[in-house]
């Protein structure tokens, strides 16, 4: 079986000049939109249960059952795209927005549609400068041609949307931290419940999705759900777009039907490692994700089999590292990036971050002794499930896993240094 | 009154402050002046008054745009600060004193909000921004030895201001660099120098390099099989 898939979100992404809005309703676009305003706004919510769509930022929340989540009534309703995407390894909804800004324009309208959401936002992060005067483009065109506005398409909804840009701040990808920011505060999240669908954004009921979930929204329209729930596997319908980085020879990103052996994705698709190199660990699901090994490349690559096998599939994006880089270094560099990234509103998170990154240096360093292994471990456990937001837990997990997956390494790294020092 | 006395307390003192290096987490939070006693007589924090500051007009135009776009205008924060960097070169006191004034919030809470966020330079800055990823992907592909080489490029000079940056969404082109906000990538040997020079001399840096001029990696995947 050839890894390639028909792919739906990446179909036209080589059509040139797919950013301008008439290339894009040549190939098909803004049809699933007027499908979607057609339907009653229950039947847009049947649908998209009925495609098993889970959320591709990183959770994996069911997105149809998200959205049936915002009371209904005549309320301000909001609706936020979360393009703050900061996750380190993940560049997919990068190359989505800059390829085909209409196809996400387009998602937000059939979503608002099927929330009941009046004002929209998209949260852009502040680095993707380019990506932002593209889809800022791209609002114009939209508005001009009656996608956005007042009663879009002769139907009974109306919509604003904002393109908002972040400055720099990964807990911004967060969502009550991505509301906070929004409001023009700190981006530190915030205490849940209450959840956004009840009080988000302004107080407001709220519904936040993905990039890519959105620009699924479309296509879901467009086949059925019924039918869109025929790609992929039990669990983890679809079609997915994966970023490949790290030690492999074509970096980028790949759509594949979800349940395909992660093996494809990184040789087939991405070309594996280099001549004489051997994949030594990888993250499947951004640095949050707790590594797995060569051993794992079968693995199916879907949200239940990943999870099964003690890690997920989180943003979607597959880091390989080699047999020649240090367990310590990966570990490092992931372990900084957390510390320089927590708000610091939670003690375990803010301590306990900047507590692995001493002891990450002092191994280094060669002043560590095995147990410092095991102090380590403890911190990350200590972080797990006692913070506000998942940001520690996201770094607790990819290190707890590699201390327990690579102690031999660790140990013989300290033993070495130690006996370095002596002579 | 002076304009600065309408500025609220502090911020002589962070002018002051501005373009020195502040050492953070070494000794805890020890800026300089942190042992002096506080000045119990001084006024409480005030939104600066607007017939005391004087906000350049295209600056105001901008603010007052970004606050008219949301329901709230406190969410114009980051567009402000980020206009108000733009117009100063950095977050400058003065800078964030403008925005507040306009804004109707005290430059405390702007401070709050621009500490916060990496892409707000709270140091006098270079005409040219340049963030390096050093992240893992990056940095498994080499971006450790190409920070090294770009800073050696930049030497003393502060006209190119060099950061380290966290993850920006770019590891297709591992290692790579944002000049500007505009991404170009991968570098290899040699790209350090050739872009420390076009941008000295005024030119687009490693135009080849861009990152809009990139294919997709489906399509290269495609072109090899064939």
């Amino acid at each position: 079986m050839s890894a390639a898939v028909k792919p739906l979100l990446l179909r036209d992404i080589d059509e040139p000049g797919l950013s301008d809005i008439a290339v894009y309703e040549r190939r098909g676009g803004y049809k699933a939109l007027r499908k979607a305003l057609a339907m009653t706004q229950e039947a847009v919510i049947a649908e998209l249960e009925a495609s098993g769509l889970r959320g591709r930022g990183g959770a994996g929340f069911p997105a149809g059952r998200k959205a049936s989540f915002l009371p209904k009534g005549d309320i301000d309703k909001y609706l936020v795209c979360n393009a703050d995407e900061s996750e380190p390894g993940t560049f997919k909804d990068r190359e989505l927005m800059q390829k085909s800004p209409h196809m996400l324009i387009e998602g937000i309208v059939i979503a608002a549609h099927a929330a009941g959401a009046n004002h929209a936002f998209i949260y852009i992060r502040g680095e993707y400068e380019e990506q932002a005067r593209i889809l800022d483009a791209a609002i114009v065109q939209a508005r001009a041609a009656g996608y956005i506005g007042r009663r879009i398409l002769g139907s009974e909804l109306s919509l604003s949307l904002v393109l908002h840009r972040g400055a720099g701040a990964y807990i911004c990808g967060e969502e009550t931290g991505l509301l906070d920011s929004l409001e023009g505060k700190r981006g530190n999240p915030r205490l849940k419940p209450p959840f956004p669908a009840l009080q988000g954004l302004y107080q407001g009921p709220t519904l936040i999705n993905n990039v890519e979930t959105l620009m699924t929204m479309p296509h879901i329209i467009s086949m059925g759900g019924k039918k869109y729930a025929k790609l992929g596997v039990s669990g983890s319908s679809g079609t997915k777009v994966v970023s490949v980085s790290g030690h492999v020879r074509r970096p980028g990103n790949y759509e594949i039907e979800l349940g395909i052996p992660s093996r494809q994705i990184i040789f087939d698709l991405a070309g594996g490692p280099p001549p004489s190199r051997k994949v030594k660990m990888w993250f499947p699901g951004g640095s949050s994700a707790p590594v797995l090994t060569a051993k794992d490349l079968d693995v199916p690559y879907d949200f239940d089999s990943l999870a099964k096998a003690g890690s997920m599939l989180g943003s979607g994006a597959i880091i390989v590292i080699d047999d020649k880089t240090p367990v310590l270094d990966v570990a490092l560099k992931t372990a900084k990036f957390y510390r320089h990234e927590s708000c610091g509103k939670c003690t375990p998170c803010r301590e306990g971050t900047n507590w692995t990154v001493k002891m990450l240096e002092r191994i280094e360093a060669g002043d560590a002794t095995p147990m410092d292994l095991d102090i380590m471990a403890s911190v990350q456990e200590h972080i797990i499930g006692n913070c506000l937001c998942v940001l520690g837990d996201a770094m607790a997990m990819p290190i707890g896993s590699m201390i327990a997956k690579f102690r031999g390494e660790f140990e013989a790294h300290i033993q070495s240094r130690q006996l370095a020092s002596v002579a | 009154m002076s304009p600065a006395d309408s500025a609220g307390p502090g911020f002589e003192y962070r002018q002051e402050l501005a373009g020195r290096e502040i050492p953070r987490s070494r000794e805890g939070s020890r800026t300089p002046g942190w042992d002096e006693p506080a000045d119990l007589e001084k006024d409480p924090a005030e939104v600066p008054d607007p017939a005391l500051v004087d906000v350049p007009a295209k600056l105001r135009t901008e603010i007052e745009k970004a606050m008219a776009r949301y329901p709230d205008r406190h969410s114009a924060a980051l567009p402000a600060l980020r206009a108000a960097q733009d117009h100063h070169g950095w977050c400058s006191p003065q800078a964030i004193l403008e925005a507040a004034c306009v804004m109707r919030v005290t430059p405390g809470y702007l401070t709050s909000v621009a500490t916060f966020y990496d892409m707000f330079e709270l140091q006098p800055a270079g005409e040219n921004i340049v963030y390096v990823c050093t992240n893992i992907s990056c940095s498994l592909r080499g971006a450790d030895e190409l920070y090294a080489s770009l800073e050696a490029e930049v030497g003393e000079r502060r006209d190119i201001t060099l950061r380290h940056f966290e993850c920006l969404g770019a590891c297709d082109i591992a290692p790579m660099v944002s000049v500007d906000h505009v991404y170009y990538g991968p570098l290899g040997k040699g790209d350090a120098k050739r872009l420390v020079g076009d941008l000295r001399a005024g030119r687009e840096p490693i135009p080849e390099l861009a990152l809009a001029l990139r294919a997709t990696a489906a399509s290269e995947l495609r072109k090899e099989q064939k």
